[in-house]
């Protein structure tokens, strides 16, 4: 009998007790698609569209990419599922034939938290291909005409690099390219963001590479860490753009961020070392003794400007290698061989008279091309952890000419007696040119844009200048482009975090909200993780 | 009654949720089915709660009155800025009660109360847009009352007694925000504490100045249950977070507020019985819910602010045949919760209950009561903005809906 009771009391809370609003967000016609069509929602781009993020891809991150977020809030308006080519684990790395082929993603750990790489075997195998179409067509380092490649995605070209290994996983075969297969989804609606590793992979590598300007037709000259040539870009941009719309979807596109809004060129300051650093500090007066016969004969050379000078009092510049300098190698040897002062100069560093001619061509290779920094250069993030080291192969080659140990070792320190190479200093020269080429990039894509009433133009580079001037807020956060701490960026210093994701998501939403007279709500900023601690 | 009482240890595991704050009014089958009133009406054990200087009029050598309820409660939220929707788990939430009495003598009467007037037990989706507030709760309290009540005249009788309380807090919400390990899972507590023991006491006054007319007072103490040296449980704690948030112990009281209520009952026509309740609850000693952790959670003030609140119950009963009496009730029930202090652990906007219920007349000694309670709450936009991050005030808050249904069951017995 009491059971029948509560049985039946049961089934009355459940039918009677779903509390309903009056006007539900779940009603239909709440949220509006505008005049937009999100039932099938592809985005095509490189790492940022893929959701990497402190130097890796893996789960967490693509769960938070800038295309799953907005697919999340398109499902409020008509929006269909998206698919993503998820990678198997949180590590991050990949792995071909079982080999690892890149690094896991950076975590902090440690009393106190520092940048490691967070340890574990990675699980992703590129071999292992996965059936798609996905919705999310990106893949890191993908430059823009990568998306029209048609060997982009073979499996067999990743270990001669001829292939990336991100597309390798998911392309639809062998020959296809990216952008085809986007197209070949026949999207509704489109996001598009590339160009960025076009001048990215020659800022990130401290413009070891080539700037193509002037080459628009021959890619087989183009090197990995090259700037593509801005003609090159347009056609290219065009190209996709067009196959992109030709079905009549509408779509965004997203221009190029500058890299001084980025903390993997703002962080390390171009004067880092300070006279209170009881390493550095103490050896001032005897650098600066060495580097006053160097400057002598800069100024006898006719170029003072390059003078290496250490202040006591306030943080010094570190010293460079400038490509762009005329190399001088040969003549301040010669001067320094010609100079009579010069072989009492090298006993009083310990040496024997004979050693003069050593010295002098030991100087003059080292500092033929150098200089202090300034403000226009920018020292790349991974330089924080070589500057004031000892170069290890650098030490053991000076000994190996003659040089006591002690004194090679001191001839061999980062930034201080040894000039930072190139790979850790984008020089004023080398921003110049990067930026240029953003300039045109974005030019391109502004008119391209502009070209196509269905097309609208994200204007992520003034929102990162924003960021990076005085930061972002929304919902009780505020993001800065503080390395590790501002919230904005991950600890690779070139991808955003969730949060980061999530904000460029929201700066998305309100354009489609504002252009196509859609009504999708954003996402909550303050519900995103940041940085990982292991 | 050996199966009595494990009918009634059954209903024990849930005692829950609504009715101004945590408070949950269903003392009692009868009585709930007239609107919950009760303080000035001479009709069964139920008095023990209602007001226990009545018990000094009721029929009988012996009367006992059992039953249970069960509520049906669920929440629904939504953030039209984030499209957010979320809703309670709708569990069964039974409160029980079991009432005795003995006359003594003609002057001399005892009773004893078990019930549970508070409670809650609120489910959100693990790691919902508002769990850093909650993800759930789970709070339970026994209350045991043994009652004296003494007839100083036909007109008047004064009765109360001693409450012991026995509770327990069961509460799991996420540190923050946004706190996750390597894997996205959020870093959450739990505070558990069993076995809180409490005491109070009640007091009550009753009055019939000319026949056919009650007045009755009733005043509850404010009973505080304190956890100490509870279990805090911290998962998904990032092993390397500079913070200690290793599991440890933590302390935290919560106040069952003092209450006091006034009413009348009278019979008329002489089958009909209307009664009125005002219950006035001092809910303002709610002002924080402080919980002090022993590590580097530290303490966790949360501002409350709760106001003074009050309650205008409306009954009637009609003894439609010798078998059969019918009940009815509707009441006002206001929320102690304020504008900005809406917190997702307690959902609770002003609301309207409307009851209703029969009593079946098995025979001279034996009646089965049923009851039903709809429980209305209009939707309401609020939001709590008390909580911090980075030293800002992070307000959560959208568009609440509760509906709360309870049907309940209960025998009354005469001897």
């Amino acid at each position: 009998m009491k059971n029948i009771k509560y049985i039946a009391i049961i089934a009355l809370g459940l039918v009677a007790c779903e509390p309903e609003l009056d006007n539900s967000v779940e009603d239909a016609g709440f949220y509006s698609a505008g005049t937009a069509d999100f039932s099938n929602f592809v985005s095509v781009g490189n790492s940022l569209t893929a959701g990497y993020a402190d130097g890796a891809l893996y789960l967490e991150g693509q769960k938070y990419s800038y295309p799953n977020i907005l697919a999340d809030r398109f499902s409020h308006a008509g929006g269909g599922n998206f698919t993503q080519p998820l990678v198997n684990d949180n590590f991050g790395g990949l792995t071909l034939g079982g080999t690892q082929i890149t690094d896991n993603r950076f975590v902090l750990s440690g009393d106190p938290l520092a940048l490691s790489i967070l340890p574990g075997t990675p699980t992703t195998e590129v071999s292992n291909i996965l059936a798609g179409p996905f919705n999310n067509v990106s893949a890191p380092s993908a430059k823009s005409f990568h998306l029209l490649s048609n060997s982009y995605g073979d499996v067999s070209g990743v270990a001669l690099g001829t292939a990336n290994p991100y597309f390798a996983r998911f392309a639809s075969s062998s020959s296809a390219t990216m952008l085809g297969d986007a197209v070949a989804q026949d999207p509704t609606f489109f996001s598009l963001w590339i160009g960025n590793n076009d001048i990215l992979s020659f800022a990130t590598s401290g413009g070891v590479g080539v700037d193509q300007l002037g080459n628009s037709t021959n890619l087989s000259l183009y090197g990995p860490n090259d700037i593509t040539d801005p003609a090159l870009f347009h056609g290219t941009y065009d190209a996709i753009l067009s196959g992109l719309t030709a079905n009549g979807a509408k779509g965004v596109v997203m221009n190029l961020p500058s890299v001084t809004s980025i903390p993997y060129f703002t962080t390390v300051p171009y004067a880092p070392l300070s006279p209170a650093d009881p390493d550095f500090g103490p050896q001032i007066p005897t650098l600066n003794g060495i580097f006053g016969q160097l400057n002598g004969v800069y100024a006898f050379l006719g170029v003072p400007e390059r003078s290496i000078v250490f202040s006591e009092t306030s943080a010094s510049a570190v010293v460079i290698i400038d490509e762009d300098l005329v190399d001088l190698s040969a003549q301040i040897t010669a001067v320094f061989l010609g100079s009579p002062a010069f072989v009492p100069f090298v006993e009083s560093l310990g040496l024997p008279a004979a050693a003069a001619p050593l010295v002098a061509n030991l100087l003059g290779t080292t500092y033929g091309q150098s200089r202090q920094a300034n403000a226009n250069d920018l020292l790349v993030l991974p330089s924080s952890s070589i500057i004031g080291t000892v170069n290890s192969t650098v030490a053991a080659a000076l000994e190996a000419q003659g040089l006591p140990a002690a004194m090679a070792a001191q001839f061999a320190a980062e930034g201080v007696t040894l000039p930072l190479e190139d790979k850790w200093v984008l020089t004023e020269t080398e921003v110049t040119m990067v930026a240029n080429a953003q300039t045109a990039y974005n030019n391109s894509i502004s008119m391209l844009a502009a070209a196509n009433d269905d097309v609208i133009l994200v204007d992520v580079k003034s929102s990162l200048e924003q960021l990076a001037n005085a930061g972002l807020s929304s919902n009780g956060v505020t993001i800065t482009d503080e390395y590790a701490t501002g919230g904005g960026f991950s600890l690779d210093g070139v991808h955003p975090t969730a949060r980061g994701y999530a904000f460029i998501a929201n700066i998305v939403l309100k354009r489609i909200n504002t252009e196509f007279g859609a009504s999708i709500p954003v996402t909550n900023t303050g519900n995103y993780p940041t940085v990982y601690i292991d | 009654m050996k199966k009595l009482l494990s009918f009634v240890l059954f209903f024990l595991v849930g005692s829950t949720l609504y009715a101004g704050g945590y408070r949950v009014s269903i003392q009692g089958q009868k009585q709930l089915a007239m609107g919950h009133t009760g303080v000035a009406v001479i009709s069964s054990a139920e008095s023990v709660f209602f007001n226990p200087a009545s018990i000094s009029f009721l029929d009988g050598k012996m009367n006992f009155s059992l039953g249970v309820s069960g509520i049906i409660a669920e929440t629904r939220f939504e953030n039209k800025d984030f499209g957010d929707v979320n809703s309670t788990e709708s569990g069964l939430a039974t409160p029980f009660n079991f009432y005795a009495t003995y006359k003594a003598n003609d002057w001399l009467s005892f009773g004893l109360g078990v019930y549970t007037p508070y409670g809650s037990s609120v489910e959100w989706e693990k790691d919902w847009s508002g769990s850093h507030l909650v993800n759930d709760i789970d709070l339970k309290a026994i209350f045991v009352q043994p009652t004296v009540a003494v007839k100083i005249s036909d007109k008047l009788s004064i009765g109360g007694g001693p409450i012991y309380v026995n509770g327990s807090v069961n509460f799991n919400k996420n540190l923050n925000r946004s706190l996750v390990d390597l894997n996205g899972n959020r870093t959450n507590v739990t505070v558990e504490q069993k076995g809180i023991s409490a005491w109070g006491y009640t007091l009550g006054v009753m009055i019939k100045p000319i026949e056919k007319l009650n007045i009755g007072f009733n005043y509850r103490s404010k009973v505080t249950m304190q956890a100490e040296e509870g279990d805090a449980d911290f998962e998904n704690v990032p092993g390397s977070l500079p913070n200690n948030l290793s599991d440890g112990k933590f302390d935290a009281d919560l106040p069952l507020p003092a209450e006091v209520t006034v009413g009348l009952s009278y019979e008329f026509c002489d089958k009909f019985l209307f009664a009125f309740d005002y219950n006035f609850a001092q809910w303002s000693e709610y002002e924080a819910l402080v919980v002090e952790f022993d590590n580097d959670a530290g303490v966790s003030t949360s501002p409350r602010n709760y106001k003074d609140a009050e309650t205008f119950r409306f009954g009637l009963q009609y003894e439609a045949t010798k078998k059969v009496t019918v009940r009815t009730g509707v009441y006002f029930d206001q929320s102690p919760v304020q504008d900005g202090y809406f917190a997702p652990e307690t959902p609770r906007n002003d609301s309207v209950g409307y009851t209703a219920g029969l009593s079946f007349k098995v025979n001279d000694k034996l009646s089965i009561d049923a009851s039903f309670l709809y429980l209305h709450f209009d939707e309401i936009d609020n939001s709590y903005d008390h909580y911090q991050e980075g030293g800002q005030n992070v307000p959560f808050g959208g568009t609440y809906k509760s509906s709360v249904i309870a049907p309940g069951l209960g025998l009354s017995y005469k001897l």
